[in-house]
């Protein structure tokens, strides 16, 4: 496994124009972890998880307003508030 | 029917790994997660290659189904133990899937792969497949009792319990998909009038194990579901109302319980159908 790389996945194919991203990555001291992140919405309802990519990488595609991101690894759960807009991609670095 | 007969915890799946007559199956939405790694011994059923019919939008036919399970090499008289990503979504649809072609023994491991990968519990390369010998599988009839279909949704409405299971803004049209996934979608935003929207993740804990019994009837009851009626349970592919099909009706023991699985998808290009916007 390669270290962690910053920012979230690429975005060649996806239509950022019409989408609503929010996308980052999972890091401990500078290493990528392997865990899960799960997207909830302004009332704290779960609204979408996925597991991070062997870069410790997530996308979401939501849609414009608050949100709260919940990284579940090993050991830990962090939350971090983020607020979204239509056309742009909201960069997310999460540490645990 | 209890919950012990239909779910088993992460100390029990480990201590049958080496059971010859316990199958544990792995199905998820990223079917390639297998291929990265996956308990051992277990085997992968694809949701889309394995369970659909590869030309018409529908499911393989019962000799389809003994085919597969006769080439994974799961008997009848198997115990098939089924975990997966996402929170268990696509094993309690092929839970739901084998329930329906009339399988005996099926149970969900509690939590799925997230909280085996939570636990720190060993996972094997990918290329360990398992050898396991082809049977002479015998599937039963569809169980239509457990299946419900676009028709029947109409129906219900006004009529049934209509539980939506998507998350909130699925639920009122603000997005058309779960936010892991694109939205661009042919299909209208909303909801069927009349269902409840009782989000599926409301069932589980932040690791994916089911809530206890007497949490899962205290919520259905807190958002005024008549568990006395029949219900049909539907999201955007029935993967996920395949979980609180799960749970009204292998936990709690609701015995009218049905699973839309043309669910959103469906419902939401049918010319004519009224559609509500909103939340409850």
């Amino acid at each position: 496994m390669c270290g962690a790389k910053a920012g979230g996945p690429e975005l060649a194919g996806v239509d950022v124009a019409n989408e609503t991203i929010i996308q980052g990555s999972v890091t401990r001291d500078g290493e990528p972890v392997n865990g899960y992140v799960r997207l909830l919405d302004a009332s704290g309802e779960f609204t979408a998880e996925v597991p991070t990519s062997a870069t410790g990488q997530f996308r979401f595609f939501a849609a414009p307003g608050t949100w709260t991101l919940r990284a579940l690894v090993p050991g830990a759960t962090v939350d971090r508030a983020v607020v979204a807009q239509q056309g742009q991609f909201t960069e997310v670095a999460i540490t645990v | 029917m209890s919950r012990s007969d239909v779910l088993v915890s992460a100390d029990w799946v480990q201590d049958h790994l080496d059971d010859p007559k316990v199958v544990v199956v792995e199905v998820d939405e990223d079917t390639s997660a297998y291929d990265k790694n996956h308990i051992r011994n277990a085997v992968r059923i694809d949701w889309k290659k394995d369970l659909q019919d590869p030309v018409r939008r529908d499911f393989v036919d019962q000799a389809g189904f003994e085919a597969l399970l006769s080439a994974k090499g799961i008997a009848n008289d198997d115990t098939v133990v089924l975990y997966g990503g996402n929170n268990n979504w696509f094993a309690s649809y092929a839970f739901w899937y084998f329930k329906l072609y009339g399988h005996g023994d099926v149970k969900l491991l509690d939590g799925g792969r997230k909280k085996w990968e939570l636990d720190s519990r060993e996972l094997v390369d990918g290329a360990k497949v398992p050898d396991r010998a082809a049977t002479q599988y015998k599937a039963q009839a569809q169980d239509t009792s457990i299946r419900a279909f676009r028709d029947d949704v109409v129906a219900a409405i006004g009529n049934k319990n209509l539980v939506d299971v998507r998350s909130p803004d699925e639920f009122s049209g603000r997005l058309l998909a779960p936010a892991h996934l694109p939205q661009e979608q042919s299909q209208r935003p909303g909801h069927v009038p009349t269902a409840k929207n009782i989000p599926w993740s409301k069932n589980a804990n932040d690791d994916g194990t089911f809530k206890s019994d007497d949490e899962l009837r205290a919520l259905y009851e807190a958002e005024n579901v008549d568990l006395g009626k029949d219900t049909i349970a539907y999201c955007r592919i029935g993967e996920r109302s395949a979980l609180t099909w799960f749970v009204l009706h292998q936990l709690l023991g609701q015995t009218n319980v049905k699973n839309y699985d043309g669910s959103w998808t469906e419902y939401g290009s049918l010319v004519g159908v009224p559609i509500e916007l909103g939340s409850n």
